[in-house]
């Protein structure tokens, strides 16, 4: 038991330094190709990664965020209804979403959406020997290939969570107006007088943490890829998985720091 | 008398391992400018690993690897990768970009690296297809092209920044007679009309003796024959006269 521990450990830490070499050679091969005089990636290949993080899932990210905000607000709705504080329904849906849901669900869709695209991709290419060959040309594989996709979700993972925190929150306030007599114009007046700037910035700079991580995760287990298409699927499985629990533990950890220096 | 050429190419006692397997255990060769150097040996040999490791992909334990007068093993990245510039390579499964077409395939280190606009890259592609004979082929994605098609843009891509050095993987394995050929012409007209030097790794005996201005034998991560085709045909070196004898062998079997 003591001894699996131990393997765990060291693979882990050994993952960990690996991402943080990743994240170094990236960023010294932008510097080296600015230092040439050089664009460090082609704008065209960020856009393009920009519309598939962010325009095509922008449908997916409000479906399961009306669908949050709406579930939220009814089950929150019927146990505040026990005591007499239905009112309150606003005020916690608004919150909770804006700190916490919004972001955090961002992060899961993005995992699996993008970050299982970015890995199959960048995994294929690998086992066909196309990223040696990119950096065989000294193109230099991590700035052409990573920064572009990495950008891309950093950028896009806040604009996609503030999609989700409005849509979470017009989920509530129609179930509210429809089950819980909380009218339209309540509901609003209280997300407004309720909601702070320090909640949304909460909500902000951890989705620009989420981005970070998933597209790091999803862009090493790519070039990392090991074996043909076995090799692959196993890279991007172990992608989402990795994505999705490092977004939930980088959450909490967000949270008892935002809770423990900015009550 | 014509003046000694310079050395292009040099490796000096490289020796690699993974864990506890030796690769290459003191590899020593050297490359003339406008030679086409073939490099034999047995499968798993460690003859592609000599290539990766010339191209900067990999790096030795111990040992160095000029190109020029350059030690890539000590050279920073920046550096490395200018070198690489210089060096084209041409894959044994081709490694073209799948998402990207024909043009874009051949344009795309003249896009990352040079200066050219669009209509100077297109230009060299265009004369790079059709130096290898695929010129109606430019707007192709590489899943619509043959093997031999794809070996060959593989080529125009490599000879895309004009190098002086052109590395070949495995270039005629798999291939029909005729396209076989065909790779083979290129190589020698690369060596006499364009003066590129070349190093080919190959098992195909009749290709080899086809191209090679010299040879040399990898067995057990060691050069064992250095010499020229000549030479090689003659050897009493046990190793490779088995080696080329089973070649024979194996072609009469066929006729």
């Amino acid at each position: 038991m003591i001894s699996k521990l131990g393997a765990f450990t060291i693979f882990l830490l050994q993952e960990l330094s690996s991402l943080v070499w990743m994240g170094r050679e990236t960023a010294s091969e932008i510097m080296e190709r600015i230092a040439k005089h050089r664009a460090p990636f082609r704008l065209e290949h960020f856009f393009y990664q920009s519309n598939r993080v962010g325009v095509e899932s922008v449908p997916m990210v409000i479906l399961l965020s009306v669908f949050i905000g709406l579930t939220m607000a009814l089950l929150t709705g019927y146990q505040l209804q026990r005591f007499g504080l239905v009112t309150l329904v606003p005020a916690v849906v608004s919150v909770s979403f804006t700190r916490e849901m919004g972001p955090l669900f961002t992060g899961i869709v993005l995992a699996s959406r993008i970050g299982a695209a970015y890995t199959a991709e960048l995994g294929a290419m690998t086992a066909g020997g196309e990223v040696d060959a990119i950096e065989g040309m000294g193109i230099g594989a991590l700035r052409y290939l990573v920064t572009p996709r990495i950008l891309a979700i950093f950028c896009l993972t806040p604009c996609l969570t503030i999609i989700s925190v409005v849509f979470g929150i017009l989920g509530g306030m129609f179930i509210s107006s429809l089950l819980l007599q909380l009218s339209y114009s309540y509901f609003y007046d209280q997300v407004m007088t309720n909601l702070l700037v320090k909640d949304v910035m909460a909500g902000i700079v951890k989705s620009f943490l989420f981005g970070a991580i998933i597209g790091m995760i999803a862009c090493y287990k790519g070039l990392s890829v090991k074996g043909g298409a076995v090799g692959v699927g196993a890279a991007t499985t172990s992608s989402v998985v990795t994505a999705v629990s490092a977004v939930i533990a980088c959450d909490s950890l967000c949270n008892i720091f935002i809770v423990t220096f900015f009550p | 008398m014509s003046a000694p050429r310079e050395k292009l190419v040099e490796m000096r006692g490289v020796k690699l391992q993974f864990a506890d397997k030796v690769i290459l255990n003191g590899v020593d060769f050297s490359v003339q400018a406008q030679e086409v150097l073939v490099i034999m040996g047995l499968s798993g040999g460690g003859k592609s690993t000599l290539l990766s490791i010339l191209m900067g992909l990999l790096k030795p334990n111990a040992g160095s690897v000029f190109f020029k007068e350059e030690d890539l093993t000590k050279l920073s990245r920046p550096k490395v990768n200018e070198v690489r510039t210089h060096i084209g390579m041409v894959y044994q499964n081709a490694a073209l970009i799948s998402s990207m077409n024909v043009r874009e395939n051949i344009g795309l280190p003249l896009k990352e690296l040079s200066d050219k606009n669009d209509k100077e890259i297109d230009s060299i592609v265009d004369q790079k297809l059709e130096l290898v004979g695929l010129k109606d082929s430019r707007d192709k994605l590489p899943s619509e092209l043959s093997g031999g098609m794809q070996k060959r843009v593989g080529l125009a891509r490599a000879l895309a920044m004009e190098p002086e050095l052109v590395l070949f993987d495995e270039p005629t394995a798999g291939l029909d007679p005729i396209n076989s050929k065909l790779i083979d012409d290129l190589i020698i007209q690369l060596r006499d009309k364009q003066k590129v030097t070349s190093i080919v790794v190959t098992h195909e005996m009749e290709s080899a003796f086809a191209v090679a201005t010299s040879m040399a034998f990898l067995q057990e991560g060691k050069i064992i024959l250095e010499g020229t085709p000549a030479e090689f045909r003659h050897s009493d070196n046990p190793i490779v006269s088995k080696f080329l004898s089973s070649y024979s062998e194996h072609e009469h079997s066929k006729e």
